[in-house]
């Protein structure tokens, strides 16, 4: 046992005060808010508002996929906006802006032991342009032409052109144009969360004390700030091509029989631009994930996290590796084999830190006191999802599978678990586990454990279905395929089982939605600490946290955020603010 | 996409000096007890505020540097014909230098406390860089004059694009410089001051940086200096 200082001997805090903003009046203290938990939810707000409206879209394609046919009001352009806004929403305007806006926002202040962030100002911007940019994305449902349906990946040349939907229309502009505010909006916030990490953090919060949660979270917005720039200029360049008539990405290109005046444009150039931002936005989502999951196993397993260290570096290391393999994405676009060869390579390298993480968090659930809370299932139910879709990563990664599973429905079954279902539990286990400190009032438990089981089990049965379909070789992207040979009998029965599933699980949504809002006046009250857990957030002197967090004084950390069942202590648990040494001996993680 | 792998390889290196700084082999599970400010772990004494810019200097330079990547991947194809490059830029370039100049004097003496000299500095800077951006346009007239059109050749659009994104980075700029300014005679307080002058010289020296960049890329230099680069290698 080192101890670094004598724990009785311990001066008052001595990190610099920072001048707080203080709100006059109701608009500037609810609405035009600079206070990062007010702007948390603002964002969790808007991205679960934009997230409803992704959410139906993919009824809608369902009800195309499993019952082809029956509804005329799909036709084959509004699928293709279905399917373009469901993506671009979801991995943008939802997962993104929900964990590093959302939580990132809320927890990172409370978790360093910091009054708020540290431009508060531009904290605010951030949000507001974020919602400017959701409008402008909205917008194009009801503008002429309506949205793009060039896909989410919006490859040229086709997402500006007249076969598109939306492509010589309004739709693509206000695509880009939303893309391109989010990305300003984001670097506003981003500075926030990466300069109050490393700026704001209270006595004693070395960087190695720092929840994973933090990590995670401080790690993915580096990223971010590194990889939207490759998305803002591919988009600066196709509105140049779309509205100004450039030829970046656009060659030349023959439309009903007219020339177009584009010529000579690489349209692989845009692919190497926006999957330079892709696949780093693939560990953006899942990064944060990690780290909140890491947190929820150790609090509900009573166990300090297994190879602390490991999981930091891990988390580094993912960072680092996630920026040279987004040509992983392009093995079809005909690409030099030995160029699929270095990013095969590259990709199942990432494959070894993840798996460290795996393992820890296995190990830190071995022998532990687990308590099968909401929140617990939920990060449970992540590690399993997340094994399942890394698995059929694995395949992927592999260039000679790849380029025959590449254009199947097994891609999309693929990322679905990896980056949709699994960073969705997630959100779903932070806020059961966070909502008692935002509201003060636990959520329901059995609406939780309803809802946690349909969800659960209702997203195996409607992506491992589908697995299957891809494998069969029925192709994604397509309208209708009732009449071809590759929709077998089955294929089609299993198509209409997995929209039905959709759907059920659509519902259970539902009934989450209405938990979060019931329980604000119903729910149970939580106390200060209802989960008993270590880390600052816990230990504010109210619930929720006043404005400026910590009351009078800033928390004085003596301790990493895990002491979990520590021998020889009092309770379970011993909380990094509180000084003295504990217990005798502790196994090494 | 070479350009920006060598950039993100500096912010790495950054980044992994930093990190080698912060006690990366700890085993936190062991220590107990108050550490950090008997070993000076807990944030830079440099202010926030600039290490805020720092941050977001880094955003920037990465922006540039993926344009540059498009930029020569859309140059190895075979429709592009290079545009000459207007005089006035040789002149542009020269006023962009005084700029920086004049805020690095402004910086010296706020430091020193002169209240005046800020005062002159900022007020010259602010306008070699106005200057500056009226030289641009000055030359995006003269190309479109000679009938180098935004669409006619992919050379006239990244020339357009490039230069433009740097006149809006500078635009931006001088709204930070106009509010410093403004500050040097309602008399803010001299270390707020100082703090503001310090951020505008690193904002400005960035942007002259990336200037000079962005000329030896146009100009067709950074080109043949990457060949050479090339040769080296293989």
């Amino acid at each position: 046992m080192v101890d670094v200082t004598p724990a009785d001997a311990v001066p008052p805090a001595e990190v610099a005060e920072m001048e707080l903003y203080h709100p006059h009046s109701w608009w500037t203290k609810y609405v035009f808010s600079q206070d990062a938990k007010v702007i948390a939810i603002q964002y969790s707000a808007t991205a679960t508002a934009i997230g409803l409206v992704a959410l139906v879209l993919s009824w809608l394609m369902r009800l195309q996929l499993g019952f082809p046919g029956t509804f005329d009001f799909i036709s084959p352009e509004a699928y293709y906006q279905f399917i373009t806004m469901h993506g671009m929403i979801m991995v943008i305007y939802l997962l993104t802006a929900l964990f590093l806006g959302g939580f990132g926002n809320y927890l990172i202040p409370l978790m360093v032991g910091a009054r708020d962030m540290v431009f508060p100002y531009v904290n605010m911007l951030s949000y507001w342009i974020y919602l400017l940019a959701v409008l402008v994305l909205a917008s194009s449902f009801f503008a002429p032409g309506g949205p793009t349906g060039a896909g989410w990946t919006l490859y040229p040349p086709q997402a500006i052109m007249s076969g598109t939907p939306g492509g010589q229309d309004w739709g693509i502009i206000l695509m880009l144009v939303s893309l391109i505010l989010f990305i300003i909006g984001f670097t506003m916030g981003g500075l926030n969360y990466v300069v109050t990490v490393l700026q704001a953090r209270t006595r004693g919060m070395t960087l190695m004390r720092l929840p994973l949660t933090v990590w995670g979270i401080f790690t993915a917005t580096i990223m971010a700030l590194l990889a939207f720039p490759a998305l803002f200029v591919a988009c600066v360049m196709m509105l140049f091509d779309r509205a100004l008539g450039t030829s970046f990405f656009m060659p030349a290109i023959v439309e009903m029989g007219e020339q177009l005046q584009h010529g000579g444009g690489s349209p692989i150039l845009f692919q190497h631009l926006f999957w330079f931002f892709g696949h780093p936005e693939v560990y953006i989502v899942a990064l944060p994930a990690f780290g909140i999951v890491s947190d929820l196993i150790s609090t509900h397993a009573r166990k300090n996290i297994f190879g602390y260290r490991m999981m930091v570096w891990a988390i580094v290391g993912i960072g680092a590796l996630s920026f040279v393999v987004w040509a992983h994405h392009m093995y079809v676009s005909g690409m030099h084999p030995y160029f699929g060869f270095f990013f095969a390579t590259t990709t199942l390298i990432i494959a070894v830190p993840t798996a460290i993480k795996v393992y820890n968090w296995v190990l830190t659930l071995w022998r532990g006191d687990i308590h099968l809370t909401v929140p617990m299932l939920f990060a449970l139910a992540f590690i399993v999802t997340f094994v399942n879709g890394g698995l059929t990563g694995l395949f992927l990664g592999n260039v000679v599978v790849d380029v025959p599973l590449s254009d199947t429905m097994f891609v999309v079954a693929h990322f679905h678990m990896v980056m949709g279902v699994a960073p969705i539990l997630v959100i779903f286990g932070a806020i059961y586990h966070w909502y008692p400190k935002v509201t003060g009032r636990m959520l329901n438990e059995a609406m939780g454990q309803f809802h946690f089981w349909v969800t659960f089990l209702g997203a195996y049965l409607i992506f491992f279905p589908m697995h299957y379909i891809g494998l069969m070789g029925v192709p994604r992207r397509y309208h209708e395929l009732t009449a071809t040979t590759v929709m077998t009998e089955s294929a089609n029965d299993l198509n209409a089982f997995i929209s039905i599933m959709a759907f059920l699980v659509g519902f259970a949504q539902i009934v989450f939605l209405f938990n979060l809002i019931w329980s604000i006046r119903h729910g149970r009250e939580a106390g200060g600490n209802p989960w008993r857990a270590t880390t600052l957030e816990w230990q504010t002197p109210e619930t929720p946290p006043a404005h400026g967090n910590f009351g009078k004084e800033l928390p004085i950390v003596y301790r990493w955020a895990y002491d979990y069942s520590v021998p020889g202590a009092k309770e379970d648990f011993i909380p990094q603010n509180m000084p003295g040494s504990f217990g005798t001996s502790r196994e090494p993680a | 996409m070479s350009v920006i792998l060598v950039f993100l390889l500096v912010i790495a290196g950054f980044a992994g000096w930093w990190l080698s700084h912060q006690r990366l082999m700890a085993k936190p599970w062991l220590e107990q007890g108050l550490i950090g400010d008997t070993i000076g772990l807990e944030g830079s004494a440099l202010p926030t505020a600039k290490i805020g810019l720092g941050v977001f200097l880094a955003v920037v330079g990465c922006l540039f540097a993926l344009f540059t990547s498009a930029y020569f991947m859309r140059m190895a194809l075979s429709d592009w014909q290079a545009l000459p490059l207007p005089r006035v830029l040789w002149f542009n370039t020269g006023v962009l230098v005084l700029s920086s100049i004049a805020l690095q004097c402004a910086s010296v003496a706020a430091r020193r406390g002169e209240i005046d000299a800020v005062r002159l500095g900022l007020v010259t800077a602010g306008l070699t860089a106005l200057a500056f951006l009226v030289g641009q346009l000055v030359a995006w007239r003269e190309l479109t004059a000679g009938g180098y059109l935004l669409t006619a050749n992919p050379a006239n659009s990244f020339f357009y694009l490039i230069t433009g994104m740097h006149g809006l980075h500078i635009l931006g700029g001088l709204v930070g410089l106009g509010r410093t300014t403004a500050g040097a005679w309602n008399g803010t307080r001299p270390e707020r001051l100082r703090l503001g002058v310090e951020l505008c010289a690193m904002y400005w020296h960035f942007l002259l940086f990336v200037w000079l960049a962005i000329f030896a890329l146009l100009a067709g230099w950074a080109a043949s200096f990457i060949e050479i680069c090339r040769q080296l290698l293989t």
